[in-house]
């Protein structure tokens, strides 16, 4: 069974985020970059799926700036066997995206894509749900648990107050969520060996697909700042204070 | 041209998240269909019936319907979209879930999480886990759109539209079946809708101190129980505790942070609360730029003596 895992390259989670001053955006400029964290969650259960003898091959893609190179890599240490790295400057939005993947997948023909539940940049929680559209495949998002057998998965999913869990038919789409697994760090021999893996160079245009963008973007701006309150000695002053200026209790 | 909005619903009412979400889709039209789409959700669409500024409600029912799975509701949306410029989902997991789906079968990227409607084709919406907002523009026909509940007021009862029963769609074998669903009970408010939240952070330390520390102070508050990331990560709390950017987004009138920090993630999901009180014996702890009151103390001390002194208030 083939695997395919989309990757994003994505501002560090840990790195404080500014809008650029002219409102054009995010400073992305000396910023650091890494995987997606849900897409790390999402190789990471590739990988457990080769290693359980259940997928033979994992193919990590991902698609923008030539840097993104660095983020397969990252997928290829964790223990992707190739990647595919679709090059464009374009900010690619969620249906783009999803058309490109889906016109690598009728090339590649994976049985099951995993994938982030979202990208922490754009926050869009969209390209998962998309790909199973326009592939017509049965989609499973914001996995905890994923069990395969045979042609079947069995998906333990996130929702509002418990959890549910679905039966799709292969091949599915899967989008991960935060505790579907801990991502290992890749080991120095493993990073190592990810080096001499091999990385196909392709472009948009390679698959016929048109990253224009569709959605104008007429500013991005800081959210409305709150300023920190009042220091309070003790919890019977809170109680008070919530009582009487605050008016809530 | 009429605007239609799919309903979030428990089988027998809708859900606070509809009404908000009907605020918002009257900024865009006047007119507003809602679809309720269930198994036996009759008296839901008839509760929807009765919000303010619906035009009419439309139901579609099966059992796939039933369990909210993303092809069904999918096939019966598709059903009824022709006649709509556009489709509004409150973003909920279930939203989440089959919106963008909506989406790519109508050839549109969705606007998600939409927190402010400036005209009918332009929207506010958080990036970056709410570190930026995003001023979009679509020149689509017909727009896909989740909403964010927290971000409007829920439109009032005292309507009285008319229920009319469509298609499900193409409901036919689906290669998605549900299996089962394990939800939570409690007596607790839910923590996305709740009017007080007091959540627990990694301060806690395990999951009895939570259970032993969180639980009573939101009981005795009638809150819901929230948790932060690392105390989720930890195994302290449930995940449906999350409050954060990878989990809920609450937004209510009393927050309380018990040893929580306040990093980043967390912050996304509940610095548009009406009131901010954090309780951490971290003075510099980032959770305090945000708070309206801080109490610098050891939650060990600081929450029995919250409880109280809020014990004294109420005799």
């Amino acid at each position: 069974m083939k695997v395919l895992v989309p990757v994003k390259r994505v501002i560090d989670y840990n790195v404080k985020v500014r809008v650029k001053p002219d409102q054009t955006g995010v400073d992305l400029a000396n910023v650091k970059m890494s995987m997606n964290p849900f897409d790390e969650i999402a190789t990471e259960e590739a990988v457990r799926l080769k290693e359980k003898g259940v997928a033979t091959e994992v193919v990590a893609i991902s698609i923008g700036v030539p840097q993104a190179q660095e983020t397969i890599r990252t997928a290829l240490a964790i223990g992707a066997d190739r990647g595919i790295l679709v090059t464009t400057d374009v900010d690619v939005e969620p249906l783009q995206v999803a058309k490109l993947l889906k016109a690598v997948i009728d090339q590649e023909k994976p049985d099951l894509v995993i994938m982030g539940k979202q990208s922490i940049d754009g926050d869009n929680n969209a390209v998962g749900q998309m790909l199973a559209a326009l592939l017509d495949w049965p989609q499973a998002t914001f996995a905890s648990k994923v069990e395969i057998t045979g042609s079947k998965a069995h998906i333990t999913r996130e929702i509002d107050g418990g959890l549910q869990t679905l039966e799709v038919d292969l091949p599915a789409v899967i989008t991960a969520d935060l505790r579907l697994n801990e991502p290992r760090y890749a080991s120095l021999p493993n990073i190592m060996k990810a080096k001499k893996k091999e990385i196909a160079q392709k472009t948009p245009a390679d698959y016929g697909i048109d990253v224009t963008p569709t959605l104008k973007i007429l500013k991005v701006s800081e959210p409305p700042k709150r300023s920190g309150g009042v220091k309070v000695d003790t919890a019977a002053d809170l109680v008070s204070k919530l009582k009487t200026e605050a008016g809530v209790l | 041209m009429p605007v239609l909005v799919i309903a979030d619903h428990d089988g027998g009412a809708v859900r606070d998240t509809t009404a908000k979400t009907i605020a918002a889709a009257l900024k865009l039209s006047p007119d507003v269909d809602v679809l309720v789409v269930g198994d036996n959700a009759r008296a839901a669409a008839d509760s929807a019936a009765t919000l303010e500024g619906v035009r009419r409600v439309l139901l579609a029912q099966s059992p796939a319907l039933g369990h909210q799975i993303a092809e069904a509701v999918t096939d019966a949306v598709l059903a009824v979209a022709e006649g709509y410029d556009a489709i509004l989902t409150p973003a909920t997991a279930a939203g989440k879930n089959f919106s963008p789906r909506i989406a790519a079968k109508l050839d549109v990227n969705q606007i998600t999480d939409v927190i402010e409607v400036i005209d009918a084709s332009t929207f506010v919406r958080p990036i970056y886990a709410g570190n930026a907002l995003e001023t979009v523009q679509t020149s689509d026909a017909k727009k896909v759109i989740t909403v964010r509940p927290t971000a409007f007021k829920p439109v009032g009862h005292g309507g009285s539209a008319p229920v009319e029963l469509v298609g499900a769609g193409a409901d036919g074998a689906h290669e998605a079946r549900f299996v089962s669903e394990e939800v939570v009970k409690s007596d607790r408010p839910e923590l996305a809708g709740a009017k007080i939240v007091v959540s627990g952070g990694r301060a806690l330390g395990s999951a009895e101190e939570f259970h032993n520390v969180i639980e009573p102070l939101a009981d005795k508050l009638g809150a819901a129980v929230g948790a932060s990331r690392a105390a989720v990560d930890a195994g302290y709390a449930p995940n449906d505790y999350q409050v954060g950017q990878t989990g809920k987004v609450v937004a209510p009138d009393l927050y309380v942070a018990v040893g929580i920090s306040g990093a980043i993630q967390h912050l996304a999901g509940m610095k548009d609360s009406k009131t901010i009180v954090a309780i951490n014996k971290d003075p510099d702890a980032p959770i305090f730029q945000v708070a309206d009151y801080g109490l610098v103390a050891d939650y060990k001390t600081a929450v029995p003596e919250l409880m109280a002194a809020l014990s004294a208030g109420a005799s």
